[in-house]
């Protein structure tokens, strides 16, 4: 019974700490657009737009509101005073039109940011969930490899590689496959996501660092496992090592995998954004980085930078759940 | 010491020499183009071979280093000195003060992906070295608070702990003093693993348009103008040089921070 109420109350105070990260990661992201030196109207519009255009496009974006509950602006004598605006605020506007779903529109063309993202969306999901499965593919075999012939030149090569694939970014890997593939050999477009094998390049880039962080993982679980008893008395019993290897050691060595492959999918999405960038591949990174970014078109920053962070978010809840669904160990703590 | 570190302590000394004299080193003028000398390849005069406007890629690699390591030495210093603070406060004092920064805090930014934050944060405040260095602090203090704060919490509990608070020492020299200096050591591992953090970051985010405006040679940058199809076509070294750049200072700190981390801890020298 103690223990019970013991687990209620932990999975209670996970949802009130998961809602007051939510409820900041929003905040901050709606207050961003404070941070911009001077009128976004005017760094959206440009100097030389008239009055009525500058008012028109506040009012539409609600950039004539306070801020904030309260501001500091400043008087005829360039002093400083505080003004109380209540309720009515764009940081209230912003939460009470989330709710409905509503990011607001686009400073550049009048289109609802939630329907610019909706749009993208998909493109990086297919992209990370690509890069890793090319990550599993190259980590998994080249682990066990290099952890079952360790200290070897086969583990040197391997680790070698792994090393590389850390200290590559993805902005020099990327532009050099681009080169090899697309420039050279002709075998591949250098962007765009028009064809079946336009994800290829992007997916490799994307997962390189990933697999190089897997391929280290899956090396030491191997070498950790291949020292436990089973191990001995699987062997002993006659079985053959491809069987010991894979049937036994991988299954368990990798635990610790799973929980990594969960948390990297957010780095994944983050590090979309430079490899999208590289490829021109259209998704939620692109959004921000040329659309966003790049036309200082604040609303759809602020979109993009939200669903990321959400997606990021669930992700890391998911693989919480997950480890403490596959590790009992963890659960009762 | 292992060969890795030592590979890696020469690649990083080698690499301070080289932005420390990078005016004496450099062969040419950064910034000076000649479009009559474009995509030349490696030569006795042009060591890197030349880019799109003709500029002396070499020169431009040697002051790249420059601004990596001094984005990388300041971000390192003032994430670690706030981290440092922050994380023994909070280790130190535990209570609401610690639940609010291991508790909320902590959670908060380990909600974002760091280069996410540091992005928008660059897109809103506008571009620049200043404004990227600040993006790169705010997100970087929180490993070494979440680092420091897990140390003072087991040192605190040491037996020279207590002694100094029976004798009547105050708070501040007892953190200070006797716990801080007991606490840092894992903080050098995760400075020279944080150097090549800082580095990869500031070219990530020069490469993106948010560091370093473009005339200024920032290996990020240098790659950004590079791998447009008609200059990788025409002079891939361009992006080699750069690209490979990033990748030795990267491996080296790394190489560093593991073979730190190995020395002080003998469990992992013995695997």
């Amino acid at each position: 019974m103690r223990k019970l109420r013991y687990r209620i109350f932990g999975i209670l105070r996970r949802l009130l700490i998961l809602l007051l990260v939510v409820w900041t990661v929003v905040s901050l992201v709606t207050l961003l657009i404070e941070l911009v030196p001077g009128d976004p109207a005017v760094a959206v519009l440009g100097e030389q737009a008239t009055p009525e255009q500058f008012a028109q496009f506040r009012e539409k974006h609600g950039l004539d509101r306070p801020p904030f509950f309260f501001s500091f602006p400043r008087d005829s004598n360039n002093e400083r005073h505080f003004v109380w605006h209540g309720a009515d605020n764009r940081y209230t506007d912003y939460w009470s039109s989330l709710l409905s779903g509503d990011m607001g529109l686009s400073f550049r063309n009048d289109r609802p940011v939630s329907s610019l993202i909706l749009e993208r969306y998909p493109a990086t999901i297919q992209l990370a969930i690509f890069a890793m499965a090319i990550a599993i593919m190259i980590a998994i075999p080249l682990g066990v490899i290099a952890g079952t012939n360790r200290g070897t030149i086969v583990d040197n090569v391997a680790s070698l590689v792994a090393l590389l694939g850390i200290s590559l970014p993805s902005f020099v890997i990327g532009p050099m496959l681009v080169y090899i593939f697309a420039v050279k050999l002709l075998w591949l477009a250098p962007s765009g996501r028009f064809h079946w094998s336009d994800i290829i390049l992007p997916a490799f880039t994307l997962g390189a660092a990933l697999s190089a962080i897997l391929t280290r993982m899956v090396r030491s679980s191997v070498i950790e496992e291949l020292g436990e008893d089973y191990v001995r008395t699987a062997r002993a019993k006659g079985l053959s090592e491809r069987t010991v290897i894979y049937k036994h050691v991988l299954k368990n060595g990798l635990i610790p995998v799973v929980t990594i492959l969960g948390l990297q999918l957010g780095v994944l999405l983050a590090g979309a954004i430079i490899t999208e960038k590289i490829f021109g591949w259209p998704g939620l990174g692109l959004l921000l980085v040329e659309d966003g970014i790049g036309k200082r078109d604040y609303r759809v920053v602020q979109g993009c930078v939200l669903v990321i962070s959400m997606t990021y978010i669930l992700a890391n809840l998911l693989t919480d759940m997950v480890y403490r669904w596959l590790d009992p160990r963890i659960r009762v703590g | 010491m292992n060969r890795l570190t030592i590979i890696g302590l020469v690649i990083v000394a080698v690499l301070v020499i080289v932005a420390l004299f990078a005016p004496w080193i450099a062969t040419y003028d950064v910034g000076a183009t000649n479009l009559s000398m474009r995509y030349l390849g490696p030569s006795a005069e042009h060591w890197f071979g030349t880019d799109s406007t003709g500029r002396d890629i070499f020169s431009r690699v040697v002051f790249g280093a420059r601004i990596s390591l001094q984005v990388g030495i300041i971000v390192v210093m003032v994430s670690a000195f706030i981290g440092t603070i922050l994380g023994a406060i909070a280790g130190y004092y535990g209570g609401w003060v610690d639940r609010f920064v291991s508790g909320y805090v902590f959670n908060v930014f380990l909600a974002f992906p760091g280069l996410l934050l540091a992005i928008a944060m660059v897109a809103f405040l506008g571009a620049g070295l200043n404004k990227l260095i600040l993006a790169l602090c705010i997100i970087g203090w929180v490993g070494y608070a979440r680092l420091i704060r897990g140390q003072v919490l087991k040192v605190r509990e040491y037996d020279f702990v207590q002694a100094a608070r029976a004798l009547g020492a105050s708070d501040g020299r007892i953190l200070l003093i006797h716990i801080l200096p007991n606490a840092i050591q894992p903080l050098i591992v995760q400075v020279s693993l944080g150097m090549a953090g800082a580095v990869l970051s500031e070219a990530a985010l020069s490469f993106l348009g948010l560091g370093v405006p473009p005339p200024a040679p920032s290996w990020g940058v240098m790659i950004e103008e590079a791998r447009d199809l008609s200059t990788l076509q025409a002079a891939p070294h361009a992006l080699i040089f750069p690209g490979a750049a990033i990748a030795l200072t990267v491996l080296a700190f790394n190489f560093i921070g593991d073979g730190l981390r190995e020395y002080l801890d003998p469990r992992q020298r013995a695997r």
